[in-house]
């Protein structure tokens, strides 16, 4: 058995079923042995895409994402792909190729210093140099990416590492590894402290993180939040850990988030921040949410508390744990006040926007669709002022809301959509972009037609850089510059060409009909829906 | 705040660099550094020697701890270790001052080690003070080069320890 064979059988260990990537000379190996599997592999575009997919992928289904590109520019390419995930803790196992181990270090044709360009950006890297290290290697990268804080691992294997023979393939059951063991369950004594808290507090809040999502945790929130009459907050990677109708859900925080989340958390006596990084977006002056107010911190990662805010109750371990723990404590408490008062926020506090009846609203055609959605649909977003408007007026049932909260990549949301496509199937999978963050990633149309994954695309086109012109109409007094995106391709005409069905809403009129046809089928279609350019978040 | 790390990690190619990257990503100071191999091959101790406020100071700790190839870290005032530097100083000399140079070394326990007509090498091991004030006083001569190993240091032996 080659080496390349032993990767692939890995994948197989691990039940990958889909690898998201783009060849070159030194993963061809690979690519070959591939041939002889199940696993299915994904031709994208371009490679910093097949790090997206592989995330959109591993957000929807639960498992690690996998993406395998070749050395050089191939691997340098797939660079802000994986820091995207890092930044949004996503489990992605990347594989690049890399020259002729021999060569390492000559500078040769398509030669890069993956491992080190990528070292703050990954939560682990590898660079094979032996052949029968590969299923260790692989179990342990599996193992790394998707426990205690998830994140993507890199596997750089040189070309003579691929072709090398194998003496003997065993896949390791366990990993051991002296070095790495997280702390899952959380602490008995800091637990019975918040449990302490949690009785004293007359104003208590939860502020939930992506962590939750990540360690699928949503439902022993929501019990933990409904056993204790506790109100939830979101931040943006945090958003569907409740149903936005949700009783006890008072929306997203933050720069950009719902004025009555805010005030929530500033007059809360007791704030649990949990698998949050309370980053400059989510908390805009870290230093007032620990004013009067006991501030609790669970996250699994122990370095995100006191990172940003401090001083606080450390908890560190795994959301679903800590809740299940903490919801053994038998405790008494009421706040039907603190939530009236949290209502009466709720009700009047809503920023009422005046949209332009010449176009289409945004805010209330994001409210209309996700109405219509199918109940468990995904709904990814991409960066820009369509993510600020999706994330304050998209409304979560039971399905998944995906965008790039911690890196904000402009252009994540068509190749995440594909993978959370592949992923499952039977969902509704719709991206929705503008017509700047489209752009970045248009070329994974024909990957959508070759492999027959039928995203629905929604563009919400206003010819500019939105979210840019908006701080520049702001900070620099409509001073506008570099953000005309005039020039942009007839999106009609684009469609024909992948033979895609195309759509197209000029303002309010007849708006749920064109929803309801855009929705109808399972199939890959592009709705344009022309914004005033001049539309605001704020 | 000055604060000493005594980092244990895996003795990997790339672990100095991925360490010494971490410090230089967060904007976190790097007074010194020094390297070795430990009783195990496999294993190397960093004695770290980096200073900032309370905060700084605790994620240094949390944040070495997050790289998979460090064993283990441990976080101490440099009161409460036994520090020492080794420091090799090439000085010139001439027959003005030859005596003077000796007396100082005699005095600040350093030893002349190599010796050429004008030029000699002394080595010195103290604590980093004694290595600064060394180099002071024979900034008053004439340096021609210096090599310092950074602070090596272990935490002071106490009952709790096994």
């Amino acid at each position: 058995m080659l080496g390349a064979d032993a990767m692939v059988k890995c994948l197989e260990e691990e039940g990958v079923e889909y690898v998201f990537g783009y060849p070159g000379v030194a993963i061809c190996p690979f690519y070959n042995s591939i041939l002889e599997s199940d696993i299915q592999t994904i031709l994208i575009r371009t490679e910093q895409n097949a790090a997206h997919a592989a995330s959109g992928l591993a957000r929807v289904s639960g498992k690690v994402g996998v993406c395998a590109v070749t050395s050089g520019p191939g691997a340098t390419n797939l660079i802000t792909g994986i820091a995207t995930a890092f930044a949004d803790s996503i489990p992605l196992v990347c594989i690049t190729g890399q020259v002729n181990s021999e060569l390492i270090g000559s500078d040769v044709f398509q030669e890069a210093d993956i491992t080190g360009a990528v070292e703050s950006f990954v939560k682990y890297s590898y660079l094979i140099k032996d052949v029968n290290d590969i299923p260790r290697v692989f179990k342990e990268a599996f193992h790394i990416a998707s426990t205690g804080r998830k994140g993507p691992v890199l596997i750089d294997v040189p070309i003579d590492i691929q072709n090398a023979v194998l003496t003997k393939f065993k896949y390791p059951e366990e990993v051991s590894m002296r070095t790495y063991k997280p702390t899952v369950k959380g602490n008995a004594a800091q637990i019975k402290k918040v449990v302490k808290e949690i009785v004293k507090s007359k104003r208590p809040l939860i502020c939930a993180g992506g962590g939750v999502l990540l360690s699928e945790a949503e439902g022993e929130l929501r019990a933990f939040a409904e056993k204790y009459s506790i109100p939830v907050v979101s931040t943006m990677m945090g958003i569907g850990v409740m149903p936005t109708k949700h009783p006890m859900y008072y929306g997203m925080v933050g720069n950009n988030g719902k004025p009555y989340a805010n005030r929530a958390m500033n007059e809360s006596d007791l704030l649990i921040m949990v698998g949050a990084r309370v980053a400059d977006r989510a908390v805009n002056q870290p230093d007032l949410i620990t004013e009067n107010k006991v501030l609790v911190h669970i996250d699994v990662d122990p370095a995100e508390i006191g990172k940003n805010v401090g001083p606080a109750i450390p908890l560190v371990g795994d959301a679903k744990h800590i809740f299940e723990d903490i919801e053994k404590e038998e405790i008494s408490c009421q706040h039907e006040e603190w939530i009236e008062t949290l209502n009466g926020y709720r009700d009047t506090m809503e920023r009422i926007r005046k949209p332009n009846p010449d176009y289409v609203d945004p805010a209330e055609f994001i409210r209309l669709l996700s109405e219509a959605m199918e109940e468990d649909a995904v709904y990814v977003a991409d960066v820009g002022q369509n993510q600020i408007w999706s994330c304050g007026y998209h409304i979560v049932k039971k399905g998944r809301f995906l965008t790039t909260g911690g890196m904000g990549t402009m252009g994540y949301s068509i190749p995440a959509a594909m993978g959370a496509k592949l992923a499952d199937r039977k969902k509704q999978v719709i991206a929705v972009c503008g017509d700047g963050s489209f752009q970045m990633s248009m070329m994974e149309l024909a990957t959508m037609r070759q492999f027959h994954v039928p995203v629905k695309i929604i563009v919400l086109k206003n010819n500019y850089l939105g979210m840019v012109r908006e701080y520049q109409h702001y900070t620099y007094k409509d001073h506008y510059s570099v953000v005309d995106l005039s020039g942009s391709p007839d999106l009609e005409k684009l469609s024909a060409a992948y033979d895609m069905r195309f759509m197209r809403q000029t303002d309010m009129q007849g708006v749920e009909d064109t929803i309801r046809e855009f929705l109808e089928k399972d199939e890959s279609i592009l709705l344009e829906c022309l914004i005033d350019p001049m539309d605001l978040v704020k | 705040m000055k604060k000493i790390y005594s980092v244990l990690v895996e003795n990997r190619s790339g672990v100095l660099c991925k360490v010494a990257g971490l410090f230089s990503r967060r904007c976190f100071n790097i007074d010194s550094l020094a390297v070795g191999e430990t009783d195990d091959a496999a294993t190397s101790c960093m004695t770290i020697v980096s200073s900032g406020d309370q905060r700084t100071i605790e994620q240094i700790e949390k944040q070495l701890n997050k790289k998979l190839d460090v064993i283990k870290v441990k976080t101490f005032d440099e009161s409460a270790s036994v520090s020492r530097e080794l420091m090799l100083i090439k000085v010139k000399y001439n027959k003005n001052n030859r005596r003077d140079i000796m007396e100082t070394c005699e005095i600040m326990k350093a030893d002349i080690v190599d010796m050429s007509k004008n030029m000699m090498i002394i080595q010195i091991c103290d604590v980093p003070e004694k290595i600064k004030l060394f180099i002071s006083m024979m900034q008053t001569i004439s340096i021609v080069e210096v090599a310092r190993t950074g602070t090596l240091a272990l935490q002071k032996c106490m009952e709790t320890d096994n």
